[in-house]
């Protein structure tokens, strides 16, 4: 990167206050196979912390590694202090709760009675169970056998026993496959209310305009490293990437303000039907800007597509 | 070790068992089997009808010999690998749980879904057999379905074991049918096989202790050696020497055939 903004070098230099997940020098090796290979990384206190990257670049890895469910070949993880695996490994584990990718829960059991299960392994009382279906939205089917239960709502139990025994720290590993869009509203509702509260959550998705607009901050895995860290605007400043001009223009002003775009320092233009499309760089923005605020009267709609967390992430994984 | 969360573990294996009818199908099967098995059992001696309680349970220690430890392997062999293949292990694992307790809960659990459908299955039977012969029984036919439970459970050890093993539900599988064939089919062959190949000459005073390898064959002896009346019937009992033939000795040779390869599947699931 040839030029780092202020924003970014702020945003990268910035520390994070009241850390709660620290992963500091973490490997993991399968062999000759690294598949976590030296990772850092801080997550504080209330923040929504997106981890993404392609199938096999070790955010799996990390996750069960941060979880303590595998063991690190090398480094330290450590929840609000203690260690994942250490002796102290219940009361850590009493204050995380997990949403595997896909998890199976058990048929034969009811909605209420998984919950009560998980809740009591978790020394959680028994009244947060009623509690966290009505969360999630299953206070109805509570009673319910599992088998009974679509798809979206076996991943909406899955949630709600994440939930149990108020964790303070959330994994969520891609917690809304399966769910439609007005469920995955409604579970980023519950997110931000769990943020309100001081929860810290770390999610994993492979879609990536879903979390793009809610995570404060996000890491993109590759090839068993973090690849970038920060907030998606950072991140989207960091990588440089073109922005685009959709300008809608009355038909008669069609030729001049094509002629007008053609002198400007713009890296693509297209036009059809109307609409004309110019690609500029990110440092030739504003001068577009004040040109087209020039074209007064020609145009009749202006659009600003900045580009998205995919164009960032595949700038940054490939 | 917290006992709480061995407890909740075994209940939600055992209520899971009751639930899904696994333990009144099981119970079902051993009641017909053994009354079918008590009333025709001497068909080949020309008569049926129930006999005396040592040839009832001479013919019912076979039925146990097949049955018990194939039931005892399907219900026991996705154990660990069955949770791992639904994703639901690394949500056990990522709880206030260790590993040790997780796997101990489940065999608790399983164990007791096995020994409630033997107790309801043979207890039907004995409310049959004490009406058609006397009280008495009661002594020698609880021994036989204590000491077959104790069967189920080393069976039960061997599928949880080969459950921490396997990779896959389907290999697990396999290798739960793969131990049935060896323990209830092929090791007796292969020891008397052994036995007639080297005529008798070599081993013949290890053959005895061959038998405790196999933990059917622990529970045959078991049973049959305490029988006066059906020893004779019985060619491998004969040779077995009495010091060998305690109850205690046997016993504690089942509970190995238990422990061992539990602790087996603890060592190599703690990894």
């Amino acid at each position: 990167m040839e030029s780092i903004s202020p924003a970014v070098a702020e945003a990268a230099a910035k520390p994070v206050t009241d850390v709660v997940v620290t992963v500091r020098d973490v490997h993991r090796h399968y062999g000759a196979v690294h598949a976590v290979n030296g990772v850092d990384l801080e997550i504080g206190r209330g923040e929504l912390f997106g981890l993404i990257g392609h199938n096999g670049a070790g955010k799996s890895t990390l996750f069960k590694m941060m979880l303590g469910l595998i063991p690190m070949t090398r480094g330290e993880i450590r929840i609000d202090g203690q260690s994942v695996s250490g002796g102290a490994f219940r009361s850590v584990r009493r204050a995380v709760g997990y949403l595997p990718e896909n998890v199976v829960l058990y048929d034969n059991l009811t909605g209420l009675e998984t919950l009560r299960f998980f809740s009591r392994l978790k020394a959680a009382p028994l009244s947060d169970c009623m509690a966290a279906l009505e969360r999630v939205g299953l206070a109805d089917a509570a009673r319910r056998r599992v088998r009974e239960y679509s798809k979206g709502m076996r991943q909406r139990l899955g949630f709600a026993q994440a939930l149990l025994g108020t964790p303070r720290i959330l994994f969520l590993d891609e917690p809304t496959t399966g769910l439609d869009p007005e469920a995955i509203r409604d579970f980023y509702a519950i997110l931000r209310s769990l943020k309100a509260d001081g929860v810290t959550m770390i999610l994993t998705s492979h879609i990536l305009a879903e979390i793009q607009e809610r995570v404060d901050r996000l890491a993109i895995m590759a090839a068993g490293r973090i690849q970038a860290l920060g907030t998606v605007q950072a991140l989207r400043e960091q990588m440089d990437l073109p922005l685009w001009f959709d300008i809608r223009i009355a038909t008669e002003h069609f030729e001049t303000v094509r002629n007008v775009l053609g002198h400007l320092p713009i890296s693509a233009i297209e036009a059809q039907d109307g609409l004309i499309s110019v690609q500029c760089q990110r440092d030739s923005k504003m001068a577009v800007i004040q040109a087209l605020a020039a074209l007064n009267g020609t145009m009749r709609d202006l659009h600003v597509r900045e580009p998205s967390l995919e164009d960032v992430f595949f700038g940054f994984s490939d | 070790m917290e006992i709480r969360q061995i407890r909740t573990i075994a209940a939600k294996e055992f209520q899971d068992r009751i639930r899904n009818r696994w333990v009144v199908a099981v119970a079902l099967i051993f009641t017909v089997f053994a009354l079918v098995i008590a009333y025709l059992g001497g068909a080949q001696q020309g008569s049926v009808g129930f006999r005396s309680i040592e040839f009832t349970i001479a013919s019912l220690v076979s039925l146990v010999i097949y049955l018990v430890p194939l039931i005892a392997l399907i219900l026991g062999f996705d154990a660990i690998v069955g949770e791992r293949e639904r994703g639901s292990l690394d949500l056990l694992l990522s709880l206030p749980i260790t590993r040790f307790e997780l796997l101990l809960g489940k065999y608790l659990g399983l164990s007791g879904a096995l020994a409630a459908s033997m107790l309801a299955g043979f207890g039907i039977v004995a409310v049959v057999l004490t009406i058609q012969l006397d009280t008495g029984i009661l002594l020698h036919f609880s021994g036989f379905v204590g000491t077959s439970v104790l069967l189920g459970m080393a069976f039960l050890s061997l599928a949880v074991t080969l459950s921490v093993f396997a990779a896959d539900r389907t290999r697990a599988s396999g290798l739960a049918i793969a131990l049935w064939f060896f323990f209830v089919l092929i090791f007796d062959l292969l020891v008397l096989g052994a036995l007639v190949v080297t005529g008798g000459q070599y081993g013949g005073e290890l053959f005895p202790y061959l038998l405790l390898l196999n933990p059917a064959d622990v529970f045959r002896i078991l049973n049959i050696y305490s029988l006066e009346e059906v020893r004779s019937l019985y060619g491998l009992a004969t040779v077995f020497p009495a010091a060998l033939a305690s109850p205690w000795l046997l016993g504690g040779v089942m509970f190995a055939w238990i422990t061992i390869p539990l602790s087996i599947a603890a060592w190599r699931f703690r990894r």
